[in-house]
């Protein structure tokens, strides 16, 4: 009973849904909606399930004491700091002076910091990568070439370049793409049958 | 070891040191990058403009502050055009760390707006911000049938149908379009399931890295436009005739490139001597 009904579920919601997409009615349309619901509301358990694993992931760290348990320190200070000034009663909510600050001056320089170092990652990667070594190297070289190129004014040069590129974005590269996400789709497609239908049944744990 | 088998072996934080000097160099550089405006970005502003005054349209900043250099600037840009057409606003966002900077942006725009064009964007009755939940493509799927399902109330708590922008607003029926400036798959939630399912008219702005993946879709028409990085959004600005940071930031953006160009070609200057070298000495390549 344990694994059937977690199987049943997902085999009647899952076939309910397809069904449910083919039907244009209003009380499809409802129960649509009621599964929505539902979603959400299984969302907010994920939520605190999150929550939850990340916690305790962090102080099974700190009693290992792995090479990295101090980290976890801070990433545990940030999470309570931020509920509890989040949630405080007494604080002005959103505006709080504390909480906006927090956001404002630590967590956007945070972020805006880690993502401008990928520029220079990517400096370094390139002067590494690009190297016309064979011929497929050699396309992939000039490719890249032209589309950093085209940013870059170079008089009536220019139009030639932004032709080319866009050629590129739009001939080689979307038929790459393509193929890319119709196999994706394809290969999402195969995998819900299988978990609908009860083969694939990673989902369930190991118990 | 001979120059070119320096040149191979260059230490990367010579290339961290001279990248760094040149942007920061950039920043003071007195030019401005001529900017042209793609097919691409120049539809979505087209589409913008041609909106009557009261019409609605639905943009959702979808992004992190890691993100907002190049997503920022265009949010700005779009938010101005959308208040100086006086069109009825509905901003949201689907990143977690998105709604204090949505906030601060709206904040700025009408601000700015209200300053420099003599605009003042109501809150409330001009615009609205939604506010953020978790798990975009539920909440993009459950916008199709009614705002209030996941958006009861907005950012600041006050229930939608006490707001008077959001009265008679279901769903994507009332908009006219949705702009979502994306930093991440929040994109393709919006193109799957409002585009795919609901059948709104979608435009994408989203990070340079990204907006090559997004292209198939413009082609296929799922999207109407995209706006691709700093770039798009200079283009954008020019458009408006409205320059700011992102014009200013393009030049930057040119040197660093430069530099990037130099070293890839240093590089492969290097890679070839080394390897004339070799052949002449008998050795292996």
């Amino acid at each position: 009973m344990k694994r059937q009904l977690p199987l049943l579920l997902v085999f009647v919601s899952g076939i309910f849904l397809v069904i449910q997409y083919f039907v244009p009615a209003e009380i499809s349309d409802r129960a649509y909606e009621f599964m929505l619901d539902w979603t959400v509301i299984i969302g907010i358990f994920a939520l605190a399930l999150g929550i939850w694993s990340l916690i305790r992931v962090s102080i099974e760290k700190i009693q290992r004491k792995t090479h990295d348990h101090n980290y976890t320190y801070i990433s545990l200070a940030g999470l309570f700091a931020m509920i509890i000034l989040g949630l405080n009663p007494w604080s002005a909510g959103l505006d709080d002076y504390t909480f906006s600050h927090l956001f404002r001056f630590v967590m956007i320089p945070i972020q805006s910091t880690m993502f401008s170092l990928l520029a220079f990652f990517i400096a370094s990667a390139a002067y590494r990568a690009f190297r016309a070594r064979t011929v497929v190297s050699a396309v992939l070289l000039v490719a890249a070439l032209i589309m950093m190129l085209r940013v870059i004014p170079l008089g009536p040069l220019s139009v030639y370049i932004n032709d080319t590129s866009n050629w590129l974005l739009l001939v080689p590269n979307l038929a790459a793409k393509r193929a890319i996400i119709i196999g994706v789709g394809l290969g999402m497609v195969a995998t819900a049958l299988k978990v609908v239908l009860g083969i694939e049944r990673a989902y369930l744990g190991k118990d | 070891m001979t120059l070119y088998e320096r040149l191979l072996v260059l230490d990367r934080r010579w290339i961290f040191l001279i990248l760094a000097i040149v942007i920061v160099g950039a920043i003071f550089v007195p030019i401005t990058i001529p900017a042209t405006a793609a097919k691409e970005v120049e539809v979505i502003y087209n589409t913008i403009e041609e909106l009557k005054e009261g019409d609605y349209i639905l943009v959702a900043m979808d992004y992190d502050p890691n993100a907002m250099a190049e997503l920022h600037p265009m949010s700005y840009t779009i938010l101005e055009q959308c208040f100086r057409k006086k069109l009825k606003v509905i901003t949201l966002t689907l990143s977690q760390n998105g709604a204090g900077m949505v906030d601060e942006a709206l904040k700025g725009v009408a601000d700015s707006s209200t300053m420099y064009a003599r605009i003042t964007p109501k809150y409330g009755t001009d615009f609205v911000f939604l506010g953020y939940r978790p798990y975009y493509a539920l909440v993009i799927l459950s916008m199709g049938q009614n705002f209030r399902v996941n958006f009861p109330a907005d950012y600041y708590n006050t229930p939608l149908d006490s707001i008077p922008i959001m009265k008679g607003i279901q769903n994507y029926d009332d908009v006219k379009c949705v702009i979502s400036i994306s930093g991440g798959n929040v994109a393709d939630a919006w193109v799957a399931n409002a585009n795919g399912r609901y059948n709104v008219k979608v435009a994408l702005g989203t990070t340079g890295v990204m907006a090559a993946d997004y292209y198939p879709f413009y082609q296929s028409e799922q999207i109407f436009g995209i706006i691709g990085g700093m770039k798009g959004a200079a283009e954008y600005e020019h458009l408006a005739k409205n320059p700011g940071p992102a014009i200013e930031a393009m030049k930057i953006q040119v040197f660093a490139h430069i530099v990037i160009i130099a070293f890839i070609v240093i590089g492969n200057i290097g890679f070839f001597m080394d390897r004339r070298a070799r052949k002449r000495s008998g050795g292996q390549e």
